[in-house]
């Protein structure tokens, strides 16, 4: 811990690092004495329900997207081609246009459609279809899992032939050597992409605000538009994300130490 | 012509006549909104490639200083929402732009939205794009620069003869995916009230409540213009990559 200390302080203490600190310290300073900050205690319950939501939205869509993002690298990976040509196509549809056309046509698309059927209206599940939410995760897994069925595609298909063969001479059966050997080698391999792509994902969230519902892109919006005060929301909003985005690269971090033990690099 | 599939599909006519290009049909803002598209994504795939080199340059062979400075400049854009850096950039850049037109006595002026369009998504691009190219920089084997260096050649004929050339093909890969990524975030700039495809749609569809037939039709001239420019860069690759060893 202390050899580590050391380390830092070594790399932080140089001339020019010290300069570019105390000019930020300045900067952030400046910017909490002279810019307007009055809002803030106005809106704090809001902006913590939205970044509630946000951070829930991500996670639920980034765990929905996985878990379908592992059969479509499957499929494309050792499945048959009647499997293999839709997963495919579904891939290429969601990476090849953007997020915003997909949200809309969902939200809009299916919000138009769902009212003309009686049946649907009157099920258990349409309190919820008549909010903007369930469109919102439906979209964001969907992509997540278009994006992450290519990369586990890679992924499935960089695990040596040997290691499966060698299962299968052990005797395991097909679902056992997924388990055991096929998945976590190709978890491992993906896992630092897998990084990227989760910090990407979070960057896609406020799209979210454009049909209704209250992120903490909103909420910042809502300020904008009630006070007119437009850089100090959006700063923070800024400040917020890159929290998070930290948040998410630690995490994985973490992760990726946690499944490379006793692995030789 | 159609009529028989017409018969098979009652929907289908509808959607032809809203899709046809001349005026009650709404296919020709379509097209107009994708040029527009492929204008900004072009302008800020070049303004990033751009960016990206000095950048990439800066980070090899700069300071102490520039690294650092571009450092934070490719870990804030690559860790804050595309659509929050476009508002700040897109409201700071027109108060900036229109203080120092004041400054000089000039009258402040309206920023045109292609124009800011470009700008912003071209910094954002400029931070992929150096991570891209100084990648593909580093990964050209040292000995070729030394051999040139031994031959007499300055820093700037050696990027041109030796290091441009051979990282080109280790770069295509990860700039065809900026095209890509360039092409999809326009769709951003509906938000700000820019009309390239996906606000023209989102008009055509919401004045005639035809969602899905707008919505899937813009998705279709999406996916023509992300497998076009597929091809395109997967040709140009094959191209860099004659006469080398296949990996």
């Amino acid at each position: 811990m202390n050899r580590r200390l050391n380390r830092l302080a070594e790399e932080l203490f140089v001339p020019h690092r010290l300069v570019m600190i105390a000019v930020a310290v300045g900067i952030v300073v400046w910017a909490a004495l002279s810019m307007r900050w009055h809002w803030i205690p106005r809106y704090s319950d809001l902006a913590l329900q939205g970044i509630w939501r946000t951070l829930w939205l991500l996670a639920l869509s980034c765990l929905i997207g996985f878990a379908l993002a592992v059969p479509l690298g499957l499929a494309q990976a050792a499945g048959p081609r009647i499997l293999a040509v839709p997963a495919r196509a579904f891939c290429t549809v969601i990476r090849g246009t953007p997020l915003l056309l997909q949200l809309w046509l969902i939200y809009f698309g299916l919000g138009s459609l769902f009212p003309q059927f009686p049946w649907i209206r009157e099920s258990e599940l349409w309190p919820y279809l008549r909010q903007a939410w369930p469109y919102a995760l439906l979209t964001l897994s969907l992509s997540f899992a278009g994006y992450e069925g290519e990369v586990m595609r890679g992924a499935f298909r960089s695990v040596p032939g040997g290691q499966l063969e060698a299962a299968r001479s052990m005797g395991m059966s097909r679902f056992a050597i997924l388990r055991r050997i096929w998945l976590p080698q190709a978890l491992q391999r993906a896992l630092p992409t897998l990084g990227g792509e989760t910090v990407l994902q979070m960057k896609a969230t406020p799209l979210v605000a454009t049909i209704t519902v209250i992120d903490i892109y909103s909420v910042a919006s809502r300020v904008r538009q009630d006070t007119f005060i437009i850089y100090e929301p959006l700063l923070l909003l800024a400040l917020v994300y890159m929290v998070i985005a930290g948040l998410i690269a630690l995490a994985f971090k973490l992760l990726e130490r946690r499944y490379n033990r006793g692995m030789v690099m | 012509m159609f009529d028989w599939l017409y018969a098979l599909w009652p929907g289908l006519e509808t959607s032809v006549n809203l899709l046809s290009l001349q005026p009650p049909g709404w296919g020709g803002n379509l097209l107009r909104g994708a040029w527009a598209s492929l204008q900004i994504a072009a302008g800020a795939f070049g303004l990033g490639l751009l960016i990206g080199t000095f950048g990439a340059l800066g980070k090899i062979y700069g300071g102490p200083a520039t690294r650092d400075l571009l450092a934070v400049y490719t870990t804030v854009v690559r860790a804050v929402p595309e659509l929050i850096l476009i508002l700040i950039l897109y409201y700071a850049g027109t108060d900036l732009l229109n203080q120092a037109l004041r400054a000089m006595g000039q009258r402040p002026v309206e920023i045109s939205g292609v124009v800011a369009g470009i700008a912003v998504l071209g910094v954002v691009q400029g931070a992929y794009a150096t991570e891209v190219l100084r990648g593909a920089i580093q990964s050209v084997p040292r000995g070729q620069l030394e051999a040139a260096r031994a031959f007499g050649m300055g820093p700037v004929l050696t990027f041109r003869r030796v290091t441009f050339p051979a990282m080109l093909p280790l770069a295509l890969p990860g700039l065809s995916n900026l095209w890509l990524i360039a092409t999809k975030d326009t769709a951003l700039l509906a938000i700000v009230g820019f009309s390239e495809l996906t606000l023209e749609t989102r008009q055509a569809a919401g004045a005639t409540r035809a969602y899905f037939t707008f919505f899937l039709a813009a998705g279709a001239l999406y996916l023509v213009m992300t497998l076009v420019s597929g091809r395109v860069f997967g040709w140009i690759e094959a191209r860099y990559r004659r006469g080398q060893v296949a990996q």
